[in-house]
């Protein structure tokens, strides 16, 4: 425990605090993951928990709730020294979590997502179709009409995120831990959580909210507990933080340097030359539309469109990960066809999915395999790189990117999710690709991590690489890029240039026809 | 309605694609099913006499010990594992019951020292797996020289067996018109049920599915996954006890060589009734009709008087076909997302 930090059990504990960590340490190897942190959660609040990547956010978490063990300090839950061997073992003491990557069994049936470990069950028997009523009924709380008997995995990562959260509601707790729940989420989907929130907030649950939104940290949080490098820098209320003073005490930095990429990144590209890329009528029936779209050299063009309308779906089809079934698409003039990612790859195409744990990183390789595999890929495995040239490439990146910690031998796994992100830049960087396709490289990622990727990208484009930059938040792709293709219900609606709109434009031009633009004037 | 405009919109043909998104999981099962179908209809129509009820009724029954065994195997491959020692320790605890039943045991005490040595080798096999981190191939493996070493220990002889209440299980007819079952066909069927309704109804079976889809969501829903894993070990355990009572039934002995590549047998027929080698996805009555499909090729080449080698080749022709078919499944089954 620091010594500025007065011993807390010397406080008087409150007749309304549910859950009270002081002085929690937690060493992972290598790294000390939390330092001394305090946390003190009351009943009927909405309690952020804020901080950069890497802050220990999630292992604060996760220590609470019995996934990793802890290392010094203690947990005091209703007034009873406590720590939970398992997840199973806290939520029997009413902590629902509900964690920042999607943990659920894609082989199982929605219904029974939603429900197993509570369902149900007469003498031992599993009541099927009290399950599943139960589960419609939770999902009706957020309008989704979805049949209970699917398989979760044939559903979209937004659904399952939703599903997740249903999970965690039924277990009527006391504590609720929302771990990033709304990254996947779009504006009214958002909506529905947050009255959701709200109405398990009057019924005196303790909610405790993660989010790298800072808007919805001021719309829905009551206090604010700001965490950075695993130490505790401080609890505040809601009022007593303006969001300027918030920010500083989260990275430890001014924001000057965000504000400063601004939006001179955008600068114009010269577009008589050959386009590194040229798809003409590129589609594939029943998933997307046929799409012409053109990449300059040194263009960053920007896909913009809400979830499931067809941006993801196009990037698949450019890197060979889905074949198109119509269209034709040309690099530097040649008319090529990328099949495979193989090929794609060989034609300099990069793509780095928006599904960073299941198609992004090998959790259990190090950085420094992690990174190396895009390149070994391109030259062949026959064609080993040298141990010089492979400390070098890594070095390389791990500078360049502004990976941390910085240590090649670390496990991937281990490392925060922005950092995750730079280590799959790095793979991609290091293949020297002439078109990268970054699907949210930015989601569920802090301001920092967000300003260093946003001006690696910015900086790559200015050195001639192409880039087709995919994100849910406009200002940024709005910062970004050039011009912007704009999706809908799997079609491309537009091609704007970015300088002749704004936010609000291209909601406007996104948003469903028939509704007033500003319904969704918040799209991230 | 935001989520089913944007995320999910419908797809065309509503009922087909309703069935598919529910029942995705069954399609390498389905596909068992009609191969059985084929095999039976095709035989029917070639030799004329195959599908009567004294033929149906004998390729259950010879193949009740590896019904019985399938059961446990598809449980622990439902969780990703595997369970090499199934074919050993039926030998043991078959040789270990004959033996004692020789020195004059009650049968009741015979039946249950050969499930509760089952159990044990199961025990031990899930505790290396769970708690000691050793792969289930390596740990089962061991499992398999532990058992086959104390079955030469026990006798190197074959012991004939000669308590009636024990060769009742196999000697009784139930007869229906043409059709019969022995109590062995019985077990087999009640152990074949117990293990369905347990898979679909209670929270241990949805646990051995959910350790098979993602094995930390699992823990991070709070299920019991150590207690779970280590289970299906121990059922797989009991299972091959069982199937030791049901072969020294069957052929009146016990003896230490039984069972040699029974567990790829057994492997073999619940990869083909759909069974998921990584795990998460299958069924027992699937495995049922995977012994089945074995069962009647082997019926299918000995009534050609052909060679039995004919059967390992088209079992393993069949298989690979299977492998393939399923890849092909899940590859598709995850594109449709």
């Amino acid at each position: 425990m620091s010594p500025t930090n007065p011993p807390l059990q010397a406080r008087p504990t409150q007749r309304d605090t549910v859950i009270e960590m002081s002085g929690i340490t937690v060493q992972f190897p290598g790294v000390l993951a939390l330092d001394g942190v305090d946390l003190r959660l009351r009943r009927g609040e909405v309690h952020a928990l804020l901080g950069e990547n890497g802050a220990g956010k999630s292992t604060l978490v996760k220590a609470l709730t019995g996934v990793h063990g802890i290392d010094g300090g203690s947990i005091v839950v209703d007034g009873v020294d406590r720590t939970f061997s398992s997840t199973a073992d806290a939520e029997r003491a009413g902590i629902a979590t509900v964690y920042q990557e999607v943990n659920l069994c894609p082989n199982l049936s929605v219904g029974e997502n939603i429900t197993l470990g509570h369902e149900p069950r007469r003498r031992g028997v599993i009541d099927w179709r009290g399950a599943h009523e139960a589960a419609v009924g939770h999902l009706r709380r957020f309008g989704l009409d979805l049949d209970p008997r699917s398989l979760l995995g044939g559903h979209p990562l937004a659904v399952r995120q939703l599903v997740a959260i249903c999970r965690a509601m039924v277990l009527d707790a006391n504590v609720l831990i929302l771990d990033e729940p709304t990254s996947s989420l779009d504006r009214g989907e958002v909506e529905r959580l947050f009255s959701a929130v709200r109405d398990l907030r009057d019924q005196g649950v303790a909610v405790v909210f993660i989010s790298h939104f800072l808007d919805q940290v001021y719309e829905i949080s009551d206090r604010i507990t700001v965490l950075r490098n695993g130490r505790l820098v401080g609890e505040y209320t809601v009022d007593e933080l303006p969001r300027a003073e918030l920010v500083s005490r989260m990275i430890g930095r001014e924001l000057a340097e965000l504000e400063e990429l601004g939006r001179t990144a955008a600068k114009p590209v010269d577009r008589t030359a050959t386009p590194v890329l040229r798809a003409s009528g590129l589609g594939r029936s029943r998933v997307i539309e046929p799409v012409d779209l053109d990449v300059y050299p040194g263009e960053v063009v920007g896909l913009a469109g809400l979830l499931g309308s067809g941006r993801t779906e196009l990037a698949r089809l450019l890197a060979g990960a889905d074949t198109a079934d119509a269209g034709t698409v040309e690099m530097h003039g040649r008319p090529v066809r990328l099949t495979t990612p193989r090929r794609a790859i060989r034609h300099g195409v990069a793509f780095s999915s928006e599904d960073r744990r299941g198609e992004g990183v090998v959790g259990d390789l190090t950085v420094a395999e992690n990174i190396l595999l895009g390149l070994q890929a391109r030259r062949g495995w026959l064609r080993p790189l040298r141990r010089a040239e492979r400390t070098a490439v890594v070095a390389e990146y791990i500078e360049a990117l502004g990976v941390r910690p910085a240590n090649p031998d670390m496990l991937v796994r281990n490392l925060s999710g922005g950092n995750q992100q730079k280590v799959l830049l790095g793979r991609w960087l290091a293949t020297a690709p002439e078109l990268l396709i970054l699907d949210e490289p930015t989601r569920g990622i802090d301001v920092g991590a967000k300003a260093d990727i946003q001006r690696k990208v910015a900086d790559l484009a200015e050195r001639g690489l192409s880039v087709l930059f995919i994100s849910s938040e406009l200002e940024e792709v709005l910062r970004l890029a050039q011009r912007i293709l704009i999706m809908r219900d799997r079609r491309r609606i537009g091609l704007v240039e970015s300088r002749e709109t704004d936010v609000d434009g291209l909601v406007a031009v996104m948003a469903h026809t028939g509704r007033p633009a500003t319904d969704t004037k918040e799209v991230r | 309605m935001t989520i089913l405009e944007t995320a999910a919109p419908a797809r065309p043909g509503g009922g087909l694609n309703r069935l598919l998104d529910r029942h995705a999981s069954a399609l390498p099962t389905a596909a068992a099913v009609v191969i059985l179908a084929v095999l039976l209809g095709g035989a029917q129509l070639y030799f004329g006499n195959f599908l009567t009820p004294r033929n149906l009724s004998a390729l259950l029954l010879d193949h009740a010990y590896l019904v019985i065994l399938a059961v446990g195997m598809t449980l622990v491959i439902l969780t990703g594992g595997i369970d090499l020692s199934v074919g050993s320790v039926l030998a043991f605890t078959g040789i270990l019951g004959a033996r004692m039943l020789a020195a004059g045991s009650s049968p009741v005490v015979v039946v249950l020292v050969m499930v509760l040595s089952g159990a044990a080798i199961g025990l031990m096999i899930g505790v290396l797996v769970q708690y000691f981190d050793v792969q289930p191939f390596i740990a089962s493996l061991a499992g398999l020289f532990l058992a086959r070493g104390l079955a030469y220990v026990v006798s190197l002889q074959s012991i004939k067996v000669k308590e009636p209440s024990i060769l009742w299980l196999q000697s009784t007819r139930i007869q229906v018109g043409d059709w019969y079952v022995t109590p062995t066909g019985i077990l087999a069927l009640v152990v074949l049920a117990i293990g369905a309704f347990t898979l679909a109804w209670t929270r241990f079976g949805r646990t051995v599915y959910a350790i098979g889809g993602d094995e930390q969501s699992a823990r991070l829903m709070g299920l019991d996954v150590a207690r779970t894993r280590v289970l299906v070990y121990v059922v797989s355990g009991v299972c091959s006890g069982l199937g030791g009572l049901v072969l020294t039934a069957y052929s009146g002995a016990g003896y230490p060589r039984n069972g040699i590549g029974t567990e790829l047998d057994v492997i073999a027929a619940v990869v083909i009734g759909g069974t998921l080698l990584s795990g998460g996805v299958g069924y027992v009555l699937g495995s049922l009709v995977g012994v089945l499909v074995y069962g009647t090729i082997k019926t299918i080449i000995s009534f050609k008087g052909a060679e039995q080698a004919w059967t390992e080749i088209t079992i393993g022709l069949l298989l690979l076909v299977f492998i393939v078919v399923q890849q092909v499944i899940v590859v598709r089954s995850a594109r449709r997302r």
